[in-house]
């Protein structure tokens, strides 16, 4: 029996190109999760036992900045990758994520991706190199609002 | 005829080298530092998207100011000035009733005609969305004509959006994408965070039939066309608005020079294409 | 180009003890003559009044970074090839008034200047010099707008050409096809020959009004031998260049190599004092300087000459574009030799020379060249760090 997250797996531009054992996996660890607005996804911390992948809505990543309150560093929405923090020991949120609008998901079994990625090494590099693009893409974008383009005398 | 000299020359028109005195109809405060001021043009006074004038400020000096108004509505012009300098922020103190010199307009449009038909694609950083406002009201204007039109707008922070009632206003309307992002998010703020070219893969567009419409800081645009590149929208249906230092505005000082264009007169719009070679060239 | 004359190829020849009659000629029509004299250690362009103001067996020795005058051993007139004016410093003036305004009560008013239109005579043009003076008509007077000031003192203008006899030592006209015989622009041409005892001019009228004033100078016409020894003095002329220039694919030359090494080089050694592009013939930049007197009430715009080698020539808010020497010197010899052709549909470059005598580093535009045509292949080398 198919899983019915298969299709959506298998349609998207993140997980194309993966053989068919391996969408079925992953499918195995995935379930549609719904977050209303202003629920918290994850606190900084956290174990990162699941990872997201958005369909809908919009999801900030924050910091709580102690006399600054909790800051929006950036936001991702659908059709983004929520989360990288599980790829890398110690496995624990780096910052925080709240929903700032209602927002559907697919959540990721995390452990059980991990474990089954040392298993089998084929699944884990294909896996790293789509969330090594995703972290480049981070990262050069988090370097352009570093710069601060907009500011005076930008 | 002097020796020498060509007899078809001077058969163009002198350079319009002399401002024209026109009084601010109204100042408007848009941020922190950012204002829009409407001056009366003289009569017959008409411009196209993506026009810039010179704005003289009595004993100060002038600058380039894109045209931020609607083409349609010529009774006032609209400026949106940035204070960066010694001459815009000396802009700042003027008020209604005071004089400035204006002399335009210059420069390349937006291209409305090649866009018909085409999903629009509108991508503007802070200061940036003030030349392409003249486009998007055009646009607006003969909605029928293009297919989707999708605005990307980033700023720095909430606070620096430019033109927030409009494009509220703007956003209402079921026939038009509206994202805003900001570069530093605040407590009050619930929308996208994070530079604009992250909307981009997200834009509702074909690609196929898109033409991107793009104007912000140069890095921006330099990033903005990458993402579009990826996107699958050929460089011959960007278009960019280049800036430069300009202090005649009509192509004879040399300052506004960039590869072989003039910005002044062969830009600052720029089909992407014909600037491929030296655009994000160090120095250039 | 209008340039017929009652006999296209009809050669005069005037003695040098006449040649004064020309100088009386123009005046009586009304024209201030300008041309060369000897002063201050160097050929320059000034009021000439006669034919005793002009520099009169004097010659330059000119290479890089050299100029020195020299005495002749005959009395020739225009011996001598180019000194650090062009005749741009008359045709778009180094510093003019654009308008002036006055305040009136909230508002102002603006009077522009128009420069008064004069007749003005240039004598002891260089066919290199009658190139850049087309190649600044096509800047000024060729695209959408014209440059008013320009074109006033373009009109009214006598050209008196000189084919040189002399061929500088940076000159480098021939590998420019600007020279050194003038072939169009002129009203009247001559041809300087000093030889055993004989001192005469070989004339070419231009233009109508060229023999106009021709008919009013003592005069006859030349032999077949005496128009064939003034020829092969500028044929001479022409087998003397002292530079040399490759310019067969020169602008797609340049277009590919942005980032040559030989850029850094010679940043090393470039001042960016910007004497290349004042004595230049053909650079055109300008800036306007608006000013104010004390009491607020009275403004001024002015225009004056101004260089692609200042640091803030290319300043937009908060920086330079082109901050480094490197780029600045790029900027100006890919302009000149490159982007010039696809803006005006020329080289910006006539081969006079001047850069190459004027600048006090003695970099030779022409050795530039040859570096980047004949390293290109090479490949670049590691980059070095940017001199600012």
């Amino acid at each position: 029996m198919i899983d019915p997250l298969e299709p959506i797996i298998e349609k998207h531009v993140f997980f194309q190109g993966l053989e068919k054992r391996h969408i079925q996996f992953i499918a195995g660890c995935a379930k549609n999760v719904v977050f209303a607005e202003g629920a918290v996804v994850f606190h900084e911390g956290d174990p990162a036992d699941l990872f997201y992948f958005v369909r809908e809505g919009l999801v900030a990543i924050e910091l709580l900045v102690p006399h600054r309150g909790f800051t929006t560093l950036q936001t991702v929405g659908a059709g983004d990758v929520l989360g990288w923090s599980w790829l890398l020991p110690p496995y624990r949120w780096r910052f925080g994520a709240r929903t700032t609008q209602p927002t559907r998901a697919l959540a990721f079994d995390a452990k059980c991706l991990r474990a089954k990625c040392e298993d089998d090494h084929d699944l884990g590099y294909e896996l790293y190199k789509r969330f090594s693009r995703v972290i480049a893409e981070r990262l050069e974008a988090t370097r352009l609002q570093l710069l601060d383009l907009y500011g005076v005398g930008a | 005829m002097a020796s020498g000299l060509d007899s078809r020359a001077g058969a163009a028109p002198p350079a319009p080298v002399v401002p024209v005195a026109v009084p601010i109809e109204r100042v408007r405060k848009d941020t922190h530092d950012t204002f829009t001021l409407d001056l009366v043009p003289p009569a017959g006074f008409s411009f196209v998207p993506g026009q810039f004038n010179m704005l003289y400020l009595f004993g100060a000096g002038e600058v380039p100011i894109s045209i931020s108004g609607d083409p349609a509505e010529t009774s006032t012009i609209q400026h949106t000035i940035r204070a960066v300098g010694t001459v815009t922020s000396a802009l700042t103190r003027l008020k209604k009733g005071d004089t400035i010199g204006m002399r335009g307009p210059f420069g390349s449009p937006w291209p409305l005609a090649e866009a018909a038909g085409k999903d629009c694609l509108i991508v503007g950083g802070a200061i940036g969305l003030a030349p392409l406002r003249p486009v998007i009201y055009r646009i607006l204007a003969e909605r029928e004509k293009y297919r989707r039109v999708v605005i990307l707008y980033g700023s720095r922070t909430h606070e620096d959006i430019l033109y927030a009632r409009e494009l509220e206003h703007w956003r209402g309307k079921f026939d038009l994408d509206i994202q805003l992002t900001i570069d530093y998010g605040g407590p009050l703020w619930r929308g996208n965070v994070g530079v604009v070219t992250t909307l981009i893969a997200r834009a509702p567009i074909d690609p196929a039939n898109t033409i991107a419409l793009v104007c912000g800081p140069e890095v921006m645009m330099r990033f903005t066309w990458m993402e579009l590149q990826s996107s699958g929208i050929p460089p011959e249906r960007v278009y960019l608005s280049m800036e430069r230092n300009m202090k005649c505005a009509v192509g004879f000082c040399g300052h506004c020079q960039f590869g072989p264009t003039f910005v002044c007169k062969d830009g600052p719009v720029f089909r992407l294409d014909r600037i491929a070679a030296i655009f994000g060239k160090p120095e250039i | 180009m209008d340039n017929t004359s009652p006999q296209p190829n009809q050669r005069d020849l005037l003695e040098v003890a006449d040649f004064d009659q020309l100088f009386r000629a123009l005046t009586s029509r009304g024209y201030e003559i300008f041309g060369p004299v000897a002063r201050d250690g160097a050929i320059v362009y000034d009021r000439v009044a006669s034919a005793s103001d002009l520099p009169s067996g004097w010659t330059d020795e000119q290479n890089g970074g050299q100029y020195r005058l020299k005495r002749r051993e005959d009395a020739a007139l225009f011996g001598y090839a180019v000194g650090p004016h062009s005749w741009k410093k008359f045709l778009f003036p180094p510093v003019r008034r654009l308008w002036e305004a006055k305040r009136e009560g909230n508002s102002f008013r603006i009077f522009a200047d128009s420069p008064a239109p004069a007749k003005r005579a240039f004598l002891g043009v260089r066919s290199c010099e009658l190139h850049a003076i087309a190649v600044q008509d096509k800047v000024f007077l060729g695209g959408a707008y014209i440059e008013p000031g320009y074109k006033t003192h373009r009109e009214n203008l006598f050209v008196v050409a000189v084919n040189c006899s002399v061929a500088g030592g940076t000159c480098f006209c021939v590998s420019m096809n600007t020279g050194p015989q003038a072939t169009f622009g002129y009203d009247l041409a001559l041809t300087e020959v000093v030889s055993g005892g004989r001192h005469h001019f070989v004339m070419h009228a231009g233009t109508p009004l060229g023999a106009e004033v021709l008919r009013e100078v003592r005069h006859r016409g030349a032999t077949d031998g005496e128009t064939r020894e003034a020829d092969e003095i500028v044929a001479r002329t022409a087998q003397h260049m002292g530079r040399q220039m490759d310019t067969s694919g020169i602008k797609e030359l340049l277009y590919r190599n942005y980032e040559h090494p030989r850029w850094q080089d010679v940043a090393a050694r470039c001042l960016t004092c910007a004497n290349c592009t004042m004595v230049c013939p053909t650079c055109f930049c300008a800036t306007v300087e608006d000013v104010t007197d004390l009491s607020g009430e009275h403004a001024e715009r002015w225009l004056k000459w101004d260089s692609c080698f200042t640091k803030d020539f290319s300043y937009i808010h908060g920086g330079s574009i082109r901050a480094t020497t490197k780029s600045r010197y790029r900027q100006w010899m890919t302009h000149k030799l490159a982007t010039w052709i696809d803006q005006f549909g020329s080289s910006g470059c006539v081969g006079c020379g001047r850069c190459i005598t004027w600048c006090p580093v003695a970099i030779d535009i022409t050795e530039e060249v040859r570096a980047i045509r004949d390293t290109e292949a090479a490949g670049p080398r590691a980059s070095k760090a940017e001199q600012v």
